[in-house]
């Protein structure tokens, strides 16, 4: 697909040493803004996507025309207010949607990257991403935000650069990804593998696309997203345009339509070796780790104000590994807030219109803001 | 604000870390934040008052004190306050220890079950008494360990518990408690509040 001319791109020329060890310089990173930058500079949030997000958080994505995915909570008088707030977000190293990934030329060779681009993690994400402060000249952040993988992103950042945000809002997030979801992960790429099409990550080279494998891996991945109480009341056991059982393998269930509908557009609009390569960076994501395992340790130079939000019915990302999180940031005496906001949309409740969530970001965000301009 | 918020606020000085055990809608804490410059964090059960808090620019923990007051350093805040809240502890003498454990001092309230009017109400009508400071029926009330002042002095005494303020308070009225009038204010306060160190 040509992205190229609604995909603003900022080239990083300096080098970035990955954790896989090989070093990347003259590369893509691409992003879209909301809202103004006041003179300043203090009014700027950044936002990170989550797995298969990008840089198009609100408004209408100009590529896949739809809305973007956090219409809900960013925009003028919403949540994440674009009237006074500054937003910024980029597509993940790794990517689909112009940022540096496996779908880009091989600088040594010309060939496409496929499995040969290298393997990266969410801190060589967030260090790419570190360059877009320079680009705008933004000294410090007023927030960081994001669910998710882009919750994750928002810990590895602050980790990384204490001093670089006054707020962080974590949510529906995990400090170091679980077996269980790396298992999801691992049944997704199995079966982007397992697809024929896929021809060992150099489906490009041959015009393929191993759309069925990624249609699979989509469909596995929503069900985690939502929760058995959503999906019962909005499905339970109703059929598909018919009046009764067909007696056969077709979509007999309103639940199955909607599944491969689900897995049929995701298809269209991402690449499944950026599937790959996103979720392995989410598998490997242990802060704690990266500390000798105690994760209070990353936080120790953070003066930043911490905002923590989970949702009751997710099962992905459930409170309690939120909590592990208030918990390692009350040990050294953090400024932490937390809450979990009642819901029955599962692990997507964050992308969602939940009026408590939605509320309680405003809250937190124009409160933080008045209090740092006093 | 209530008078009972009044007298605690007057037990806390200037610039000092303050968490607030079952902070509510956070009106003891914003009035903390704004009239003490206290450093502040609330910890509360409710997710309703959680969203009040949030929204009065406050910072809270969603969670329970019997659970959530571990994650606390040792003497990691100056105050911790509990208002009116150790009586619906399933476990107060754990949570009591907890407070005194986080805090260096702990400033706690509890609502006077020796108060007249409830002994009368007791005598007289024979049915579980209800008062301005419990207002709940014997079946909705969250009061699982009811105490008098009485029993709060000589219980946090036998603990090696040092007290450095007791007061009786009743309505506006607010006096000190000591060994030798304790009987009378066991029965003529409706709120105790004990400022303690361990």
């Amino acid at each position: 697909m040509n992205t190229e001319n609604n995909i603003k791109t900022l080239i990083i020329k300096k080098p970035l040493k990955l954790d896989c060890g090989k070093v990347i310089k003259d590369f893509p990173i691409a992003y879209e803004t909301y809202g103004s930058l006041n003179s300043k500079k203090d009014n700027a949030i950044l936002v990170f996507h989550a797995l298969t997000g990008d840089q198009f958080v609100t408004g209408i994505n100009p590529i896949t025309k739809k809305d973007g995915w956090w219409s809900y909570a960013v925009g003028p008088d919403k949540a994440i207010d674009t009237n006074k707030y500054f937003v910024i977000c980029s597509n993940v190293l790794g990517g689909c949607m112009g940022s540096y990934g496996p779908s880009h030329k091989d600088p040594d060779n010309q060939n496409i990257f496929g499995t040969n681009f290298p393997v990266i993690t969410i801190n060589d994400m967030v260090n790419a991403q570190y360059n877009l402060l320079d680009h705008f000249g933004i000294d410090k952040l007023f927030s960081i935000a994001g669910g998710s993988m882009g919750g994750m992103q928002v810990l590895q950042f602050i980790s990384n650069f204490p001093e670089k945000s006054k707020t962080v809002i974590p949510i529906a997030t995990t400090s170091s990804h679980s077996a269980q979801n790396i298992a999801f992960n691992e049944l997704g790429r199995q079966a982007i593998t397992a697809d024929s099409d896929w021809n060992d990550g150099n489906y490009n080279k041959k015009n393929l696309n191993p759309g069925k494998g990624l249609a699979v891996a989509r469909m596995a991945a929503h069900i985690t997203y939502l929760s058995k109480k959503g999906l019962q009341e909005k499905f339970g056991r109703k059929l598909q345009e018919r009046e009764d059982l067909k007696f056969g393998f077709d979509a007999d269930f309103q639940i199955e339509s909607y599944l491969r509908y689900q897995g049929s557009v995701f298809v269209d609009r991402f690449d499944a070796n950026s599937y790959l390569y996103i979720t392995r960076a989410m598998d490997y994501f242990d802060l704690a780790k990266q500390f000798k395992g105690n994760l209070s340790e990353a936080f120790i130079n953070t003066k930043a104000k911490f905002f923590i939000i989970s949702f009751t019915s997710d099962w992905l990302y459930p409170t309690q590994e939120n909590k592990d999180i208030v918990i390692a940031l009350n040990s050294i005496g953090a400024d932490v807030g937390f809450v979990e906001i009642k819901s029955d949309k599962g692990h997507d409740s964050f992308l969602l219109d939940v009026p408590d969530f939605l509320n309680a970001l405003k809250n937190f965000l124009d409160k933080s803001y008045i209090e740092n301009k006093s | 604000m209530k008078n009972e918020f009044k007298v605690i606020a007057d037990l806390i000085e200037q610039d000092k870390k303050v968490l607030d055990v079952g902070c509510a809608d956070g009106i003891l804490m914003k009035f903390l934040k704004e009239n003490k410059n206290a450093n502040i964090r609330g910890l509360e059960i409710s997710k309703d008052k959680v969203q009040e808090c949030i929204a009065k620019g406050l910072t809270v923990i969603e969670g329970n004190a019997e659970k959530d007051l571990k994650q606390f350093p040792d003497k990691s805040f100056d105050y911790v306050v509990l208002s009116q809240t150790l009586q619906a502890f399933l476990n107060p003498e754990l949570v009591l220890d907890e407070l005194l454990r986080v805090g260096k001092k702990a400033i706690v309230t509890i609502p006077n079950f020796g108060y007249w009017k409830v002994r009368f109400h007791l005598l007289f009508k024979g049915t579980m008494p209800i008062t301005k400071t419990l207002p709940d029926e014997w079946y909705n009330t969250p009061n699982l360990h009811m105490c008098t002042i009485k029993d709060f002095f000589n219980f946090i005494k036998s603990k090696d518990i040092k007290i450095f303020k007791s007061l009786a308070l009743n309505d506006l009225n607010i006096s000190l408690i000591n060994n030798s009038n304790l009987g009378s204010k066991n029965l003529f306060a409706d709120l105790g509040i004990f400022l303690i160190e361990k």
